[in-house]
């Protein structure tokens, strides 16, 4: 029971961050139809700029995780200008294969200028973990959760309390009418690639203190948030929410029950589960489901 | 000049080559580029002909390559508490034949499994096999031996009238084995093409809906395809874990799917030359800039070699040198309406 309540907290902790990896995902494949090869390195890109800012550069902790994803807003925002904007209207795999290539690039110009060597990024909280009842836990992952959270809060926010955010969602529906309504169509597609790159900047940032930074560990992420947008249904930004914290039960609860060594390999098989059975994701709307 | 002549001029250099060409690193080279072709070629059915990204095609080579090296080597099939099941080592060439034919079938089941959903799914859900296989390959360590990797794979072997069993063991003898398989696999593709099932994997890349609507039944082609396809690449697996003679789980790695889809669509994808001439390009240009730049500094290259044939030659090499100017203009008039009506 008590290995049970740890495993819990364990993928609660790893949710949240899962959780904003699949709304960046989503969300840029809801309003753009774009699937975004490049998001793992997004969030080894920000993951990299927290340990600079934080480390060589000796910024704040704080300070840096912030900065760093706003840098991770701004990478994404030239992506879409320079590799996205042009092949509007082209067909859907066309652009994916420009992202793959866009993924292979970045990863190895991570490789180039960072070196294979892992990194750590210092952290100002006390390594000693806090015992709650029968389960511990550290406070930096207790900071972690809290700030994912916050940002899916903000985020929500943002989307159905402000005017950008309905201008989000009816691009999302029909960009073709909301931009006959007004929305300026380009600046929101950079915008929305912008958000779900800082989204996953952010993952990449605040984990970077919990493990260690590596060039290559973007290539799961991509694929693990692919398995959160597939769990939630693509372009469901609530399916997604759900589905990162379920990917990462999953995941903790094979570990820990089966093999540690299938880890990685939870995420798939529950992609493939669901592309079977339920296509459409968990947590299709009844109605619309194109 | 049809495509099939430059074929046969193609084959015929490469099979004159060595005479002039003595140097043995030469001789490896063109022989595991001739590797890659083969499986670039397999990928094209699918993704030149079929019109499916399929980004786990690795998995087909890999598996091609694991069962061939443990049939040959012999294996302990551990199944829970009871004795194992131990298979002697095979003659090494059906060790061969049953790699292609276990990727075959698993490609026919992930054909199966997979063609229930299209374009961003179906990409996802080959990649997620891929990765699964090579998961597969590091944690059965009582099969696979895991990241210690199987070594001592013995050699290709054929019988040869009045010679008995022959090992092919020296430089020449695989470059012309490779060569000779790529001929076949060629030959294969050429007639599956030109077939009833080529002209229908075209008709359903074109327009689905249109294509089921004359009766063409889709599923069933794509998974015909799909296993073809996978055999097809076991076999350059095969071969590949008889020539290096040592495979870890590292040949499942991502990077060798997307060497194979930037070869088909360097080269042309929906051509049968382009995964050659992609193949060739490819498989050799690593060599040549080992020397030069560094291995992540390669692997970037790749990466904006992919962006930059996608924007400037989106339809590869060979389509661009086989068209006259004249007919040229009217395919990309009808390229580019084909694009307007897909959006």
């Amino acid at each position: 029971m008590d290995q049970l309540l740890q495993h819990v907290l364990n993928a609660v902790v790893l949710g949240g961050t899962y959780a904003l990896l699949g709304i960046g995902l989503t969300l840029i494949f809801g309003v753009m139809k774009v699937a975004n090869f490049t998001h793992g390195e997004l969030y080894t890109f920000g993951a990299y700029m927290a340990y600079l800012l934080i480390g060589p550069l000796g910024l704040n902790f704080f300070l840096g995780l912030l900065i760093a994803v706003l840098l991770g807003v701004l990478l994404g925002a030239v992506i879409e200008y320079v590799l996205l904007r042009p092949l509007q209207g082209a067909h859907m795999d066309t652009v994916m294969l420009v992202m793959i290539g866009a993924w292979i690039a970045l990863q190895n110009l991570e490789l180039l200028t960072w070196g294979g060597v892992a990194k750590s990024v210092p952290q100002p909280f006390p390594t000693e973990p806090l015992v709650i009842g029968s389960v511990s836990v550290a406070p930096l992952r207790i900071f972690v959760l809290l700030a994912a959270l916050v940002l899916l809060a903000v985020f929500y926010l943002i989307l159905n309390r402000t005017k950008f955010g309905i201008a989000i969602r009816a691009t999302f529906q029909d960009p073709d009418v909301s931009s006959l309504m007004g929305v300026k169509i380009n600046q929101m597609f950079t915008l929305t690639f912008a958000i779900g790159s800082g989204l996953a900047a952010a993952a990449g940032a605040l984990l970077a203190p919990v493990f260690v930074v590596i060039p290559i560990m973007g290539d799961l992420v991509t694929l693990k948030a692919f398995a959160v947008v597939i769990l939630g249904g693509l372009g469901n930004i609530v399916g997604a929410t759900i589905g990162g914290f379920i990917l990462a039960l999953a995941e903790e609860f094979g570990a820990g029950y089966i093999d540690s060594g299938y880890r990685d390999a939870i995420g798939f098989i529950l992609i493939i589960l669901v592309l079977l059975l339920k296509p459409q994701g968990l947590f299709a709307p009844r109605e619309r489901t194109g | 000049m049809t495509e099939r002549n430059i074929a046969l001029c193609l084959a015929a250099i490469l099979a004159v080559l060595p005479f002039g060409v003595t140097n043995q690193y030469v001789l490896f080279t063109l022989t595991s580029a001739g590797i890659l072709v083969i499986a670039a070629m397999s990928l094209n059915l699918l993704l030149g002909y079929a019109g499916q990204l399929s980004l786990g095609h690795v998995a087909f080579f890999g598996i091609g390559a694991y069962v061939s090296a443990l049939f040959s080597l012999g294996f302990e099939f551990h199944y829970g508490a009871e004795e194992p099941i131990v298979v002697p080592a095979l003659p090494v060439w059906i060790a061969f034949v049953l790699g292609i034919c276990f990727a075959g079938v698993f490609g026919w089941i992930i054909g199966k499994l997979a063609f229930r959903v299209r374009g961003a799914f179906f990409v996802i859900l080959t990649i997620g096999f891929a990765q699964v296989s090579r998961m597969v390959a590091l944690n059965w360590v009582s099969l696979t031996n895991g990241p210690m990797a199987l070594t001592n794979i013995p050699p290709l072997s054929f019988w040869l009238p009045g010679h008995g069993i022959v090992p092919i063991q020296g430089r020449m003898e695989s470059y012309y084995v490779v060569l000779i398989l790529g001929i076949i696999a060629y030959w294969i593709l050429d007639r599956i093409v030109h077939s009833r099932v080529g002209r229908a994997l075209v008709a359903l890349r074109e327009n689905e809906p249109l294509a089921r609507s004359v009766g063409i039944r889709v599923t069933r082609y794509l998974v015909l395809a799909t296993a073809i396809s996978a055999a097809m690449a076991g076999g350059a697996g095969a071969m590949y874990a008889h020539y290096v003679r040592v495979i870890d789980p590292d040949v499942f790695m991502f990077i060798y799917t997307v060497t194979m889809v930037i070869m088909v669509m360097t080269g042309g994808k929906g051509t049968l030359l382009g995964p050659v001439v992609g193949g060739l390009i490819f498989g050799l240009l690593p060599e040549l800039l080992r020397q030069l730049v560094r291995p992540e500094l390669q692997l970037i290259i790749y990466g904006v070699a992919m962006i930059l044939i996608v924007f400037f030659l989106p339809r590869g090499i060979v389509p661009a040198l086989l068209k006259r100017p004249s007919s040229a203009s009217n395919e990309s008039k009808s390229a580019r309406m084909n694009s307007e009506a897909n959006t």
